[in-house]
């Protein structure tokens, strides 16, 4: 395990200076994820344009893993089909948790996640804004929880 | 010329962490520094050996058989109990009840002694430091009862504000329930005090000792406290075992908060005598190598010696201050002129769960995150820290590791 791993420059990058941090009004959706074992909060806001994501943003306070990866996602999913944004999901969640997963290139940026998975105990940091966005998507008020 | 008592002797660290079976590691190719000691310290080898002897001769269950075995475990749990008897300084062994930890000891207040005995309108005053566990067991209890919960605050520092504390004393004010040391921050709190004015009232104490315990004397008589609550393995005792010291008079008039063998003198279906104290509050087997592994440690520590312990506590808890003090950006949390050897802290630009990862790599274990007790934290306007706590087997050398990996930290998310 290498903490340069965990902590790549894009990853120190994005939690410096998250990408659409801020908030959304209504009629946007909105979520709220907490990860109650670190303190992590953080709210996901979303517009929809038919069934493509338009406007993403988030806000909250959280670790370096936690705001990056919601600064990442953010980048990633912006403009996709909800079904592109739950395969990009699925890749990132292969990423975080199955050492034998490939790293296809779509997963572009979000693949500086990688050196995660050698740190389980972070893994529910990165994934927390995912799920969050689901909620968010699926217009679901109930505060997500990683525990 | 100064006069030096043996009680004066600075502690040989050097010898006692060989004491320590798990102290010996390495934790990611570096030499292990466990600085989690207010989440758990670790066991000397004479806890791990007791329980092992248990395991090996005598187990059987207690107050049962008329065979050997238990016997030997009736009398081995019983000595536990006489242990921590004279370890508290208790007047009688009916007055240590044996709990899970300070949770279920608090719990069992809660449940057998608070809603028996309180209604709507009626008070619990805590004060704005407690750990979750002495705070939600009266929010439970209030709950059910229509009682209301008063919090006393506390100044920046980190201290209780006892003028505050005594204006919120009321006639309605049925239990007050304090941390003796708090957790997240390391704060003293003037018990005397507090136990001074709340009997003026008439009204009864409960003390959370969990994180006070380890660090110096406690006498409960002379504290004049109602109820005393610790953990083991915060106590480099076994976890799953705790203690409830409560007053005789208090216990006696008590009724059992859960029902099963041991706690009971004789069943019918017409109705169920239950057993004097403290076997009254110790339904089903209880946690008998737990208990006598807690003796051990008491044992132990009474053999180092609390005093000894209190003031090398005292040495690093002031060398970590300014160390950390020292460092760019480092802010700590929790500035008690009276504490325990732990301290809080956040870095500017560097999260704790971050610092927690960092300093693990390093061989280095803190507790990062709200230690249960998330109103402190709302306080200092933190949603976590990083915390340092300090057990009598650290060193100075392992808060210069401290520091370094701080500072390594903080450089890296510049």
């Amino acid at each position: 395990m290498d903490l340069k791993d965990l902590y790549r420059d894009v990853i120190l990058d994005h939690n410096r200076r998250p990408r659409n941090f801020g908030r959304l009004e209504p009629p946007a959706r909105a979520a709220p994820g907490y990860n109650p074992l670190c303190g992590d909060q953080l709210v996901v806001y979303a517009t929809l344009d038919g069934d493509r994501i338009g406007e993403l943003r988030f806000e909250g306070s959280g670790c370096a893993i936690s705001v990056a990866s919601a600064s990442l996602m953010t980048e990633a999913v912006k403009g996709k089909s909800r079904a592109e944004a739950e395969h990009l999901f699925g890749l990132v969640h292969a990423l975080l948790t199955d050492a034998d997963a490939a790293t296809p290139p779509e997963l572009g940026k979000l693949a500086a996640l990688g050196g995660v998975r050698e740190f389980p105990a972070r893994v529910k940091c990165a994934s927390l804004c995912w799920h969050t966005l689901n909620a968010a998507l699926a217009g679901d008020p109930t505060p997500v929880s990683t525990e | 010329m100064s006069a030096v008592s043996a009680g004066a002797l600075p502690l040989d660290v050097a010898r006692l962490r060989g004491d320590f079976p798990v102290l010996g590691q390495r934790i990611n190719g570096q030499p292990l520094a466990y600085l989690d000691n207010g989440a758990s310290s670790q066991r000397p080898r004479a806890v791990i050996d007791a329980e092992r002897r248990y395991a090996e001769e005598m187990h059987a269950n207690v107050h049962r058989g008329v065979h050997t075995l238990s016997q030997r475990a009736t009398d081995a749990f019983e000595a536990a109990r006489e242990r921590v008897r004279r370890f508290l300084n208790a007047r009688s062994s009916r007055e240590i009840v044996f709990t899970r930890g300070t949770t279920e000891a608090i719990n069992l207040v809660a449940q057998s002694f608070v809603r028996p005995r309180v209604g709507p309108g009626d008070e619990i005053l805590i004060t704005w430091l407690e750990h979750h566990a002495n705070i939600v067991p009266w929010q439970m209890a209030c709950e059910a009862t229509g009682a209301v919960l008063t919090v006393a605050p506390i100044d920046r520092r980190g201290e209780l504000d006892l003028d505050a504390f005594r204006s919120l004393l009321s006639p309605r004010t049925r239990l007050v329930a304090a941390a003796h040391v708090s957790n997240a921050l390391g704060t003293v709190l003037p018990v005397a005090e507090i136990v001074t004015a709340a009997h003026a009232q008439g009204v009864p104490v409960l003390l959370d000792g969990a994180q006070a315990v380890p660090h110096f004397k406690v006498d409960v008589e002379a504290l004049d406290c109602d109820f005393y609550a610790f953990s083991g393995h915060k106590l480099y005792g076994p976890d799953g075992i705790g203690v409830l010291y409560g007053r005789e008079s208090l216990l006696a008039a008590m009724p059992p908060w859960q029902g099963g063998g041991d706690m009971i003198l004789s069943v019918s279906f017409a109705g169920t005598t239950y057993n004097r104290l403290p076997f009254k509050f110790e339904a089903g087997t209880p946690h008998i190598s737990g208990a006598i592994g807690l003796a051990a440690a008491i044992d132990y520590v009474d053999g180092v010696g609390l005093d000894r312990i209190a003031a090398w506590e005292r040495e690093l808890l002031q060398y970590a201050t300014e160390r950390l003090e020292r460092i760019d950006g480092l802010k700590i949390i929790g500035t008690a002129r009276h504490k325990a050897s732990l301290v809080s802290f956040v870095v500017d630009g560097v999260h704790p769960h971050d610092l927690g990862t960092i300093l693990d790599q390093a061989g280095i274990a803190i507790r990062t995150g709200h230690h249960c007790a998330m109103p402190v934290m709302e306080f200092f306007g933190v949603p976590a820290t990083a915390r340092a706590s300090f057990a009598l087997y650290n060193t100075r050398a392992e808060v210069d590791r401290l520091a370094a990996a701080v500072a390594a930290a903080r450089a890296m998310f510049r």
